[in-house]
């Protein structure tokens, strides 16, 4: 067992892994953050990304350990002061159905419109491009980020 | 998953601390960057280290810079790096075409190239590039250090050159002094997670040089002599393209999988190495031309 501290949503938190510990793991079972999902748990649905340092990263393929001293978001951070315009917009046009994906799509979506706060049709597809959805065919989803993007961009919560 | 397997976690805070470790581990270490395919392994069983020796740490090999001609990037620059690098877009654009094909940005804000080659998949989107610009792989140990051309990399699938007890420091790519422009093109069922199921990188000169390489289609990664020799100093027109798209099916081995028949990624290599041409060919002229959706 080793001591790290991650900045879980802005909050320091100090817990002890196993080097064989997997952050999506350790986020959903010793923390208690249940928004990452195990889609695939091997790096190609996107159901458990998060922002690790601000960077949207897969976390069923990063060991726990690696990650000491880092800041972790996830969805339970983006909306704790209220729901983002993103956030907003999603629920506006229902942009989802069952919802499995929607935490992966949301982180998605959160890290492109922060970096990206106008990004045009093509810049949103390829933002989610490794995002999996087997409900929707995509369309109210990139319908939500682009309409979040044109009217929340620059001064809405994201 | 979890991952079942138990192993030790080393984050060495100097390069010859790693260097140390791999020396006593004997093989039985593994070095830890993206993790992106490692960790998908780990979970499977299929690799078992008594060690992971994280390189994040050691910032010397963060580099992305260019040095007397060369193009160099450590072994910790990730894919996202290079689709972002204004130096890359400047100096060898190639490269970040090329990473921005590989799976999605949630991976690649992870995934480096070095790693990339060292996992050594017969897909890998890294090689045509690396492969038509002759770039060289910088390799460590404390047995000393060698550079391996990467047309000596590729052994066999998931086989390199690098020895158990070395590290990849970075990957050096010569950038020609004339004019040039290369082109990849991958074949994929979609944009995001998906493999290539061929792949044809070219690089033009303005004297009409040519390097052609091929990926997804053998066992490894390779480059092709006789189309570069048939190629060699000529324009392109319709008659010599005919005769490049004949010279293809033998040389390369593509197999019949779950992703694509032998034949469908035969005539897909004739389609591709021709549009990717006429591509670099265009785009030297001063073309515009969409090099990211050419199939």
């Amino acid at each position: 067992m080793k001591k790290i501290t991650y900045v879980i949503n802005g909050e320091a938190r100090h817990l002890h892994v196993e080097p064989n510990d997997v952050l999506l793991d350790v986020l959903r079972d010793k923390l208690g953050l249940k928004s990452p999902k195990c889609g695939c748990d091997r790096g190609d649905c996107g159901a458990c990304a998060v922002l690790l340092d601000g960077k949207s990263v897969r976390s069923c393929l990063i060991l726990a350990i690696e990650c000491d001293g880092m800041a972790i978001e996830t969805v339970e951070g983006i909306g704790q002061d209220g729901l983002s315009a993103l956030q907003e917009k999603f629920i506006a046009l229902n942009s989802f159905q069952c919802g499995f994906c929607a935490p992966g799509v949301t982180i998605s979506a959160t890290e492109l419109l922060r970096n990206n706060p106008r990004p045009t049709l093509d810049d949103v597809k390829e933002a989610l491009s490794g995002n999996l959805c087997r409900c929707t065919g995509y369309t109210p989803i990139i319908e939500a980020v682009l309409q979040a993007g044109n009217e929340g961009g620059e001064h809405g919560k994201l | 998953m979890a991952i079942s397997h138990e192993f030790s976690y080393e984050k060495p805070a100097s390069l010859g601390s790693a260097l140390a470790l791999l020396t006593r581990y004997q093989g039985q270490a593994k070095i830890l960057a993206g993790a992106t395919d490692l960790a998908v392994q780990l979970k499977e069983g299929t690799v078992t280290p008594q060690c992971l020796i994280d390189i994040k740490g050691l910032s010397e090999l963060d580099t992305l810079a260019f040095q007397e001609g060369q193009l160099v990037i450590g072994a910790n620059v990730t894919f996202q790096a290079l689709v972002h690098s204004d130096l890359v877009r400047r100096e060898l654009p190639m490269l970040g075409e090329s990473a921005l094909t590989v799976a999605s940005i949630g991976v690649r804000n992870r995934a480096t190239i070095a790693g990339n080659i060292c996992s050594a998949v017969p897909s890998l989107d890294s090689a045509p590039v690396l492969l038509v610009y002759d770039a060289v792989v910088v390799v460590t140990s404390e047995r000393g250090t060698r550079e391996v051309p990467i047309t000596d990399w590729f052994k066999a699938p998931r086989r390199t050159a690098l020895a158990a007890d070395e590290l990849v420091v970075e990957i050096r790519i010569p950038v020609p002094a004339v004019r040039h422009r290369g082109v990849y093109v991958k074949l994929g069922r979609y944009r995001g997670e998906d493999l290539a199921q061929a792949g044809v990188g070219v690089m033009v000169t303005e004297q009409n040089e040519y390097k052609v390489a091929f990926n997804a289609v053998g066992p490894v990664p390779l480059r092709s002599a006789k189309l570069e020799a048939l190629l060699r100093g000529r324009t392109l027109d319709d008659a010599l393209l005919k005769q490049a798209r004949a010279e293809v099916p033998s040389e390369i081995s593509p197999i019949t999988d779950i992703r694509a028949s032998r034949e469908y990624r035969i005539h897909m290599c004739q389609v591709m190495l021709e549009r990717a041409l006429r591509a670099a060919t265009g785009l030297l002229a001063g073309k515009s031309i969409d090099v990211e959706h050419l199939v």
